[in-house]
């Protein structure tokens, strides 16, 4: 095997593609928050509490009604995203002609109230899920063991993603979503009801939260605090891909995903750093994001 | 004339409240804790459920004595623990403080209470400059300390075949301080350290270090960190195969709560060292169905159980001076006097103020072969006393006249 500076080829390799993996996770989060965005102008600073209750779902459903990893694929996201469209019709539909801040602010105290309130219940330290027995094991691609969970991970997430985009963008009801965040007015002039559009879409980016929480179950501590862990790199993602950005939130997850594996590999101490470096260039040279529309 | 008067009241009026609060005759315990993170099940709540109930054995009524406990979060950040330890040493006359999981804190919050002449009683925190070139005649580390968790876990890895060694260390004083130590333990019973990976502290994705520690080819796959960090990085190594390619894993800090976070199918067959089990004597099931009552469903840790050990002897020392006024005093009469509790048995209290008692080797138990919930244990080697901790002359403590 050949060498890349210094780094045996099968170690980068091995690398790259758990930089994919975890991309995956940064894709599907910061897809949610790009599109909730994009339609609402809302940053949503609750997204990582409900991933938070995705996961926690997965092991409820498991633990007190004996669903396993399979039906909370759906049930979870479908539950947490019902959560998320109560939270819209109670709190932030009164702050729609408000400042955006207001959103945030609520938002981000709604994400301390919810994690203060499962550490509560569940302690700190976290619950036990195991990997469903279908995924277990892993096979062995020569340059590393690739764990069959983790393969189903990045092909679900990857088609999650696409799914959404296809939808958002080359559909009818994205192209009344898109117009609908331009003039609302006019939208509902054609009979469209704009604000139930609007609730239907917060609880769909909610649901995309809880998915990735219910993806990952069965390879993180599923803890209070395993979102808030995740947020922040989250929003880099999605400053660095341009807010509201679809595809942006997209790529951006994938390549930060990357790029973050790498240095691992490189200079491991700076692994939690390097997003944010990447983040402050980009704001620099691009302040709309790579992605984003200027003007 | 009249300014200087003033001032002279306000100065008789001020020391006027002091001694007045000094002879109120209440000792005053404060529980600084992790309330809100990754340790809060560690320490948080369950030490101040342990305090309350070593003040209720003491009866402190029959010493003539009255005891109040009150707590607070240090969030695990040095300046806000130091700035609480000030505000209650100043202001709301607290005599003690105890617990403080998180190196940096404790090592902070020490520097307060010798300044203030309070007395300190570690149980959380796990560096061994605590008791070593930082120590104080003002502190106490009663549960554990990494020498320990070096001396204990890894001796008994290398004995038993696990000469060649990868760390995945938290990069910062703690996991640097278990490392070091654990590393020279590894080298003085024959072992070869292969290499080491440094992580930021709250990671959720251990692949990339779990693939060079892979790499690496070494038997054992040390742990230099704790709590979230050590169950994400076992969780993920058994999706890895990392055990199931040979290697194993060595928890050099695994508390109870974690293992039941990961579950005995994850966690079966980890060597752990801890000083204190709530299944091994029938005092320590008794105090666990009592501490149980504040904490349904959960089980106390070394460290909850080491705050209760910790304030009983405090108490005493009170007792025995009837006054908690000086720390220092009271932290020379814990040192005088021998300790003798339900939980942790009869010790000692060393000049370094190192708190000496036997630690445990255990084993992780098979899911089948746990009987009940927190039936996670079993014992594989007992260290005695004299060998479980740093010796005296080692550790570079300037109190320790030479």
């Amino acid at each position: 095997m050949f060498e890349i500076f210094g780094i045996p080829s099968q170690a980068l390799f091995g690398q790259l593609l758990l930089g994919l993996i975890n991309g995956s996770f940064y894709a599907l989060l910061s897809l949610g928050l790009a599109v909730i965005f994009g339609m609402l102008n809302v940053i949503n600073f609750t997204h990582g509490a409900q991933y938070m209750m995705g996961a926690f779902a997965a092991y409820l459903l498991l633990q007190h009604a004996g669903i396993g990893y399979w039906p909370a694929l759906v049930i979870a996201p479908l539950l947490i995203g019902a959560t998320g469209v109560v939270i819209e019709r109670l709190f932030l539909r009164r702050l729609r002609k408000l400042d955006p801040l207001y959103g945030l602010m609520l938002t981000f105290g709604l994400a301390l109230v919810i994690e203060g309130l499962f550490r509560n219940v569940y302690g700190s330290s976290g619950l036990p899920y195991q990997v469903p027995e279908s995924l277990e094991g892993g096979r062995n691609l020569g340059f590393m063991f690739l764990p069959n969970y983790r393969a189903w991970v990045i092909v679900l997430s990857l088609a999650v993603c696409l799914a959404t985009w296809y939808g958002i963008e080359r559909t009818r009801l994205g192209s009344y979503l898109r117009a609908a965040t331009e003039n609302p007015v006019l939208v509902r002039a054609f009979g469209i009801n704009v604000p139930r559009m609007v609730t239907l879409t917060y609880g769909f980016g909610v649901a995309l939260a809880a998915l990735a929480g219910v993806m990952a179950a069965p390879i993180y501590n599923v803890s209070p605090q395993m979102g808030s862990d995740l947020i922040i790199v989250v929003f880099a993602v999605v400053v660095i891909g341009g807010m509201g950005s679809i595809m942006g939130a997209i790529v951006t997850g994938f390549a930060l995903g990357v790029v973050e594996g790498l240095t691992k590999v490189f200079f491991p101490e700076a692994s939690n750093t390097v997003i944010f470096v990447i983040m402050a260039i980009v704001l620099l040279v691009r302040p709309a994001g790579l992605f984003g529309r200027t003007g | 004339m009249k300014f200087a008067a003033t001032l002279a009241f306000a100065v008789a009026a001020l020391f006027g409240t002091a001694t007045a609060q000094a002879q109120d005759n209440v000792v005053k315990i404060g529980v600084l804790t992790d309330m809100s993170s990754l340790y809060a099940d560690i320490g948080g709540p369950g030490s101040v459920a342990a305090a309350k109930l070593a003040v209720e054995d003491f009866n402190p009524a029959a010493h003539g004595m009255k005891v109040e406990v009150v707590s607070a979060d240090h969030q695990n950040k040095p300046d806000i623990g130091a700035s609480i330890a000030r505000q209650w040493f100043d202001v709301d006359h607290v005599d003690v403080i105890v617990d403080v999981p998180t190196s940096s804190v404790a090592l902070a919050v020490s520097e307060v209470a010798r300044e203030k002449n309070k007395a300190f009683l570690v149980s959380g925190a796990a560096s061994s400059d605590l008791t070593g070139p930082k120590c104080s005649p003002n502190t106490i580390h009663w549960t554990y300390d990494t020498w320990m968790l070096a001396n204990g876990t890894g001796k008994a890895v290398v004995k038993t075949g696990g000469d060649t060694w990868f760390f995945l260390t938290s990069d910062y004083a703690f996991g640097h301080a278990l490392e070091r130590d654990t590393a020279a333990v590894v080298k003085a019973n024959g072992g070869k350290v292969l290499g080491h990976a440094l992580h930021p502290i709250n990671t959720s994705d251990f692949s990339s270090f779990l693939l060079q520690a892979q790499a690496s080819k070494a038997k054992i796959i040390g742990l230099a960190n704790a709590g979230g960090d050590t169950i994400n990085a076992i969780k993920q190594g058994a999706e890895f195969g990392i055990t199931k390619g040979g290697q194993h894993f060595a928890g050099l800090l695994v508390f109870i709560s974690d293992v039941n976070a990961l579950g005995l199918n994850t966690a079966q067959g980890l060597v752990l060292t801890s000083t204190w089990y709530w299944d091994m004597t029938d005092a320590n099931r008794a105090f666990t169905k009592r501490w149980q009552v504040s904490l349904p469903g959960k089980f106390p840790t070394m460290v909850q159980a080491g705050v209760y050990s910790s304030v009983i002897h405090y108490l005493k020392a009170v007792a025995a001076l009837k006054s908690a006024e000086d720390g220092r005093a009271v932290v020379a009469k814990m040192k005088e006097i021998p300790t003798d509790d339900p939980l942790f048995g009869k010790g000692v209290v060393r000049a370094d103020g190192r708190k000496i008692h036997n630690a445990y080797l255990f084993e992780v138990k098979k899911p089948e072969e746990s009987k009940y919930p927190g039936d996670d244990f079993k014992l594989r080697a007992t260290i005695p006393a004299d060998e479980a901790f740093r010796p005296l002359k080692d550790g570079g403590c300037p109190l320790v006249g030479g």
